[in-house]
């Protein structure tokens, strides 16, 4: 709503409702809209999470569209990592850790008992927070996850080249991939760990919050990426950082943690939509107080 | 942009050159290079007073001579059955504990639940028997394995009550040469679709291989110059001859270096002293390839 100049004259005029502050969604005219029907490679279904007893997480209710990148936004402590990292069976190194609802991955419940948590995660890749390339030469980094996954190849050479390229690391790593990859620096590092993500040839790649350690050069060039490797793979990443959400994701969920009357945070899906209408038009008044800055 | 100059009262607050030093700093750095200084001036007079007292036998009459009892015999003595006796127990003390340890660290480290009674239990026990007196190892070879097995006084036996002395050692070391290993890399080992024992294989133990290398090495340099348990188990009768099988008969150059000084006569010291140099220079390259494997893997990282 513009701002009309108030008339001196017009005593009763109502006062001007200021605009709220939103979000620019930038020049995000290469990314087309996604459908408004899902394309579902994972279906969330009224799940929950605890940690032992402590519900960490309730209420989510998501498809993620196949390759469509979505975001899990909030605030911090609201389960999105938790919600993350049960895609690809993680959560089982946690002690204690235990998934109440369904979670479908091409129409398989992922926690049935007879689902081998290592096959979903040869399926289901993810990248870490903190880059953690494995103390070994660049070569032996990619090349780690075919061969744990029984791959014989005599091209491993190819496998290796291909995954650097696409991961946008190829030009600077070609002569010397036999050095230690804790050589790189912090940007190229996690560009390494998203190479031996691909590498695996995984469908789906989780990112959590894959940027946050990184300096802003870095972070536009990983968030390239995303849009590249989307063509490909589907993507759900989580992240702190509402515009990269916005720059980078087709459709997001926001995420915010309630304090029950214990003193308790549980975190609990608020929305879940096309990142357009959440940044421009969001149905719950929580989502728009997040996107607005109100809080978190 | 104009700049302001400093008014000279809060220049001569803010002095940047440097302070008279601060006592407790020198004082604390003094104390620490005094320490320093007392224990290696301990081992450097050890070694120069062993150098000193062994210096005429120290020749090759050590290696190519057996030991002998004879005062009339003594310019031809030397200690080669001792040294060979040595190699093999040794050898065969590494053979069964450093695999045996080991794979019971890793099992404790990566396999087992903490939380369980029996686990804690099973860590508390090997923390134990790291402080037992070795001579109680001695009288465990004697009655169970040299009598209740059969074994004898044999090298076997010997490498078996060594290996247990010093089994704990492995274990503890290895256990926190695993635990050091970041658990960022499992994550990212088991997030490409590894199972537990190809993380174990391929990254946890290669990164953990310095702090395995170190403790392994030093147990056995321990073992090496354990003397009260093998004086149970036979080694201190007179060999003359080196082993030629896990079966047979064997002695040590502790327990040759004790029979030495036990003798009445000088020149059986001198050669006692050179024996002694002799063994220290053994576990000083035994603990120089431990630092050399340390470095050349810590190198990689």
């Amino acid at each position: 709503m513009a701002n009309a100049p108030i008339n001196p004259t017009d005593v009763g005029t109502p006062p001007v409702e200021q605009p709220v502050n939103k979000v620019t969604i930038g020049d995000v005219s290469d990314r087309r809209e996604p459908p408004a029907e899902i394309d579902a490679v994972i279906e969330v279904e009224d799940v929950s999470v605890y940690y032992g007893a402590y519900e960490a997480v309730r209420g989510v209710n998501l498809q993620i569209g196949y390759n469509e990148i979505t975001a899990l936004i909030g605030p911090s402590g609201c389960g999105k990592s938790t919600v993350l990292r049960c895609f690809n069976r993680m959560n089982d190194l946690v002690v204690g850790a235990r998934v109440k609802g369904r979670i479908t991955y091409h129409g398989n419940d992922l926690y049935r008992a007879d689902i081998d948590p290592i096959e979903v995660r040869r399926r289901i890749g993810m990248v870490f927070q903190k880059p953690n390339p494995f103390p070994k030469s660049i070569y032996d980094n990619i090349a780690y996850g075919p061969r744990v996954n029984g791959l014989k190849t005599k091209n491993m050479d190819d496998l290796v080249e291909q995954a650097l390229t696409r991961a946008a690391l190829w030009d600077e790593v070609k002569d010397k991939l036999k050095e230690s990859a804790l050589a790189l620096s912090g940007g190229q590092q996690q560009r390494l760990c998203i190479a031996r993500t691909i590498a695996v040839q995984p469908e789906v790649i989780l990112m959590d919050e894959p940027c946050s350690a990184l300096d802003p050069i870095a972070t536009a060039r990983i968030e390239d990426l995303m849009h590249e490797l989307a063509r490909d793979f589907t993507i759900i990443i989580v992240t702190h950082n509402m515009q990269q959400a916005a720059r980078v994701s087709d459709r997001t969920a926001f995420f915010t943690a309630e304090v029950d009357d214990k003193g308790e945070r549980h975190g609990r899906l608020v929305e879940f939509d096309r990142t357009s209408q959440i940044f421009t038009n969001p149905n719950d008044k929580r989502t728009e107080d997040y996107i607005t800055g109100r809080f978190g | 942009m104009t700049t302001t100059t400093v008014p000279a009262r809060a220049a001569a607050s803010v002095s940047l050159r440097k302070q008279r030093t601060r006592p407790a700093d020198l004082a604390f750095k003094l104390a620490l290079q005094a320490c320093l200084l007392i224990a290696f001036a301990f081992l450097v007079s050890l070694i120069v007073f062993a150098v000193y007292q062994g210096w005429p036998r120290l020749d090759s009459r050590l290696w190519t001579d057996m030991p002998t009892s004879r005062i009339s015999r003594i310019d031809t003595a030397g200690v080669q059955s001792a040294i060979f006796g040595t190699i093999w127990v040794i050898t065969a003390t590494a053979a069964i504990c450093l695999p045996t340890g080991i794979a019971a660290a890793v099992y404790l480290e990566e396999y087992a639940d903490n939380t369980r009674w029996y686990n804690r239990l099973l860590e508390l026990n090997i923390q134990n028997l790291a402080g037992v007196p070795s001579i109680v190892y001695g009288i465990l070879g004697l009655g169970v394995i040299a009598r209740g097995f059969g074994l004898g006084f044999t090298v076997i036996t010997a490498a078996i009550t060594l290996a247990l002395l010093v089994l704990p050692i492995v274990i503890i070391s290895t256990r926190e040469a695993i635990r050091a290993v970041p658990n960022s890399i499992r994550q990212g080992s088991y997030a490409l679709g590894a199972t537990k024992w190809q993380t174990t294989r391929r990254q946890v133990l290669p990164a953990a291989i310095p702090g395995m290398a170190t403790g392994s090495i030093l147990a056995l340099s321990r073992a090496i110059g354990e003397a009260a348990p093998l004086l149970l188990l036979g080694a201190s009768t007179t060999i003359l001859f080196n082993p030629d099988g896990l079966d047979s008969s064997y002695t040590t150059l502790p327990i040759q270096i004790f029979n030495l000084i036990k003798q009445p006569s000088e020149e059986f010291h001198q050669l006692a002293w050179a024996a002694i140099v002799l063994l220290l220079g053994i576990v000083l390259i035994m603990n120089s390839a431990a630092i050399f494997i340390r470095n050349k893997f810590q190198k990689r990282i």
